[in-house]
């Protein structure tokens, strides 16, 4: 049975269709990337994925169960997190209550206030401080380490290198790498396609809210997917990225 | 002497301020509404104090313990019944719907327990004019039992807020309820929790202000007011902010007391024009009442 | 196929004639079939209720009074509220001005009718300052810093000798009309006063400061961001709201005579206010009429049962607040799409007839 099932999913923006019949199914420790220029509904997923958009038409089933109407604090109970996009710290709050709120969902697993940390040691120092005061890299690593913190079977990252430097961007990749190497299963959305490439397993590429493309990362060539994240065909060959 | 003496029954007056105020500042804090029931809930406690002080000969005091869960529970059914629709609905419905409820609530209490203003004054007896000379100064215990217990309220909030789980839950809603949500905050229960915190503090403020004077039915509209008055003379936020600002007003409205015979309540609102105006005129920009959210 | 829109549109158009030509071939306009029907509705009945004393009883002319100060009321909250943003809880603080100016004047030698105008236009100067304390805050804190500013005025008033506190005084230089006179005059300048203010807010919207209220209250960063003049504009409506309510108070005192701060500065009027416009429809132009109306009735019919009529008057305000936030006007123009006044733009397809 797949951990989670998308049946004909739809999302709205007030009249205009965000998410169009989506259909996914994702298998416990993979590792799905979903591709798409600006608005093509990839955020929206995420959202409705993690219960704070709501779905309207379709179904999402998760570890069996259908969930499209529980609502978002259930979906992290049940094991469902998502790192929004921004990070959306609580900045009123210093970084250790940050974490510590986290275990509302009151889920047990592997993660706690100890390992997260441990994974994070660049936030060893700040724990104290305000989430406000950090800078972006260190606080797209609270951000993921509170998401850990809710021990969750799916972890859904929507753009963590989102407005930070190249090497920050290193530093959040390099804290993942333990992530990857552990079984738990992701969705992540990323404008970078060479970190997409080289983090996931499966690839999806969405244009004006549906899935056009899918496939195994290692089948799918570069020039395809910039294909259809443009949703034209480039008149010349593009550039190997390198 | 005598303006010094006047002083220091304004920092006492600020305790019963305080008291009053910190569950306005809580619910802004938490839930961005602003209550205008706020003081006719705060009557509406006392007058329950007093039935059943009056009714079942009870120490006022027992009778508190028996009416805060009461109120508890009236600050739940508001949060889920009205204050959370009304939040939804725009900026806006909040402050009418629960002025609506302050009209409701008034005149009720108008309709149940008539016009004459009533007292829990002779139910504590000696509490009520008891004092200590100290240093040339009247300090009465109510005064000092009000103030006491306003810090030791509000320091309890403090602590609760800062160090225990579900105090990080109620910042973390009051920060950003939709993100709250993702890491399993069950944000309406939440504000339904906050909510019925703040009644009871409520219920301790409304049961003293029967203690210190008397009330009347039609009590909670200048109550709102003194309130509000000490919230933002103390400024955004904090807790102890709103004891500092219950203090300046209560001060303010003894000294004004001394100069004219309607200088007490004069002084309060004049107070909170100037500090208004001394806020524009240093930040130049629009007021925030509340913790500021986090983007 | 036409498309009602009410937002700001740049460049100059012609009112009420001929239409900028946009290429695309659609036609924007103002005046619908249905809107100019009603407008000459409106008119008619204007000029009938200018001749209506000759027909009606006396008690009808002092109830119709009544019913065109409610109506000032009404209109002056929701074009605060409704088209501002800003829920007043203090407007009473110039209701109560407005007769203690007319006392005050009259006491000074000004003529008593005349007095009620100008001192309309005093509370109306005094109201500029206010603003500028009070329009920095938003939402519930404005809504309580105004009742704490009706609370001081009526404090400060009371001090006033002539008043005598709580006890009060009257406007006895009115007593040089007889009765019958009186009646009329009041009756007239009720009704002129409320047409008055109500074509002025008609003349508002319409132009670019009805297109600037509408963008404040979509979005006012964005607003500023495109220079519209937020505060300006906002203080516009402030102080005209400010002189509305002081000419209803000033108006009540000359229907009543007697002025005691208690009656004058009392949250109740806030109370009225609320009711009408949340019944009637915030921030539509006719909900403010119909809210008056309909207040006026509930009044007439239950006003006698004293305090239950209060606690019924608060409940339904209560239950439209949760349940009907657009009021019965605001509910019907969504169902029906229907505008009885042509506030906004219309956009229709040239070769249509809409």
């Amino acid at each position: 049975m797949s951990l989670l099932k998308l049946e004909a999913l739809d999302a709205r923006h007030g009249l205009l269709k965000a998410v169009r019949g989506i259909d996914i199914e994702l298998n416990e420790g993979e590792r799905l990337a979903l591709v798409g220029a600006n608005g093509a509904g990839k955020t929206t997923l995420l959202r409705t994925l993690a219960g704070i958009h709501p779905a309207s038409a379709g179904r999402i089933w998760f570890e069996g169960e259908d969930v499209t109407q529980l609502s978002a604090h259930r979906r992290a109970a049940a094991g469902i997190a998502l790192v929004p996009e921004g990070r959306r710290l609580f900045g009123s709050m210093s970084v250790a209550d940050n974490l510590r709120v986290a275990t509302s969902a009151l889920r047990t697993g592997a993660w706690n206030f100890d390992t997260v940390v441990a994974a994070f040691p660049q936030l060893k120092p700040k724990l104290k401080a305000s989430a406000a005061s950090l800078s972006g890299g260190q606080q797209q690593a609270v951000a993921i380490g509170r998401a850990l913190m809710t021990n969750p079977r799916l972890l859904l990252l929507d753009e963590v290198s989102l407005g930070l430097s190249p090497l920050a961007v290193q530093g959040v990749y390099d804290s993942l790498a333990g992530l990857m190497a552990s079984k738990i299963t992701l969705i992540l959305v990323e404008q970078d396609l060479q970190r997409t490439f080289s983090v996931s397993d499966r690839i999806a590429c969405m244009l004006e809210g549906a899935v056009v493309a899918t496939g195994r990362t290692a089948e799918m060539t570069r020039k395809e997917v910039m294909h259809h994240y443009f949703g034209h065909r480039t008149a010349d060959a593009p550039k190997e990225i390198a | 002497m005598s303006w010094l003496n006047q002083i220091v029954q304004g920092i006492l007056l600020g305790g019963y301020y305080a008291l009053l105020a910190c569950g306005l500042s809580f619910m802004f804090g938490v839930m961005r509404i602003i209550n205008l029931a706020h003081g006719s809930l705060a009557v509406v406690a006392a007058y329950g104090v007093l039935t059943l002080a009056d009714r079942y000969e009870l120490n006022p005091f027992v009778a508190l313990a028996l009416v805060m869960p009461g109120m508890a529970l009236l600050g739940w059914v508001l949060q889920r019944l009205m204050l959370e629709r009304s939040a939804r609905a725009g900026e806006l419905v909040p402050i009418l719907a629960t002025f609506g409820l302050a009209v409701v609530l008034d005149n009720t209490l108008f309709s149940v327990f008539g016009a004459d203003s009533r007292s829990l004054a002779p139910s504590i007896d000696t509490l009520a004019y008891d004092g200590v000379e100290l240093a040339g100064f009247t300090i009465g215990h109510l005064s000092v039992l009000t103030f006491a217990l306003s810090v030791v309220l509000l320091g309890g909030l403090h602590l609760v807020l800062a160090h225990t789980a579900i105090g990080r839950q109620i910042r973390s809603v009051a920060d950003d309820p939709a993100t709250a949500q993702l890491v399993g905050v069950n944000a309406t229960a939440v504000n339904a929790m906050a909510s019925a915190i703040a009644m009871m503090t409520v219920a301790v403020a409304g049961t003293f202000l029967a203690m210190r004077a008397a009330v009347d039915p039609y009590a909670g509209a200048p109550q709102l007011i003194f309130a509000f008055e000490a919230v933002m003379i103390g400024g955004a936020g904090s807790l102890w902010g709103t004891l500092a600002g219950g203090i300046a007003l209560g001060v303010a409205q003894s000294l004004g007391a001394q100069i004219h015979s309607q200088g007490f309540l004069i002084a309060g609102h004049v107070l909170f024009l100037l500090v208004l105006l001394g806020r524009l005129l240093l930040a130049g920009r629009p007021l925030k009442l509340a913790l500021t959210r986090s983007r | 196929m036409t498309v009602t829109a009410n937002h700001l549109q740049t460049g100059d158009l012609n009112v009420g004639g001929a239409a900028l030509l946009p290429a695309n071939g659609r036609v924007v306009e103002r005046w619908t079939a249905l809107s100019k029907v009603s407008v000459t509705m409106l008119v008619l009945a204007q000029v009938a209720l200018a001749l209506a004393p000759m027909t009606l009883s006396d008690g009808m002319v002092d109830r119709l009074t009544v019913l065109f100060i409610y109506g000032i009321l009404a209109l002056m909250w929701n074009a605060l509220a409704g088209y501002a943003g800003l829920v007043s809880v203090g407007h009473q603080a110039f209701f109560g001005l407005g007769a203690y100016g007319a006392v005050r004047l009259a006491d000074a030698g000004v003529s008593p009718y005349p007095a009620l105008l100008l001192a309309a236009a005093c509370v109306a100067l005094l109201s500029v300052p206010i603003s500028a304390f009070m329009l920095r805050l938003k939402g519930g804190e404005f809504a309580i810093g105004m009742w704490v500013v009706a609370a001081l005025c009526h404090l400060l008033v009371n001090l006033d000798t002539l008043i005598q506190g709580e006890t009060g005084t009257s406007l006895i230089a009115l007593q040089r009309y007889d009765a019958g006179s009186r009646r009329l005059i009041t009756y007239w300048l009720a009704l002129a006063t409320m047409v008055g203010l109500a074509w002025c807010v008609f003349g508002l919207l319409r132009s670019r400061v009805g297109s600037a209220l509408q963008a404040i209250r979509d979005s006012e960063e964005a607003a500023a961001s495109i220079g519209v003049r937020v505060l300006p504009t906002k203080r516009l409506i402030f102080v005209l709201s400010a002189f509305g309510c002081a000419a209803a108070g000033a108006l009540w005192l000359a229907t009543s005579v007697t002025f005691q701060p208690k009656t004058y500065f009392s949250v109740q009027w806030t109370a009225y206010m609320l009711f009408m416009v949340l019944v009637g429809g915030i921030g539509t132009y006719e909900g403010p009429i119909l809210g008056a109306v309909v207040f006026f009735s509930i009044e007439t019919l239950f006003g006698a049962a004293g305090v239950t009529y209060l606690i019924g008057l608060g409940v339904t305000a209560v239950v439209f607040a949760l349940v009907l936030p657009r009021g019965i006007w605001g509910a019907v123009e969504r169902k029906l799409g229907l505008q009885l006044l042509p506030v906004g733009y219309r956009l229709r397809n040239r070769d249509t007839s809409s």
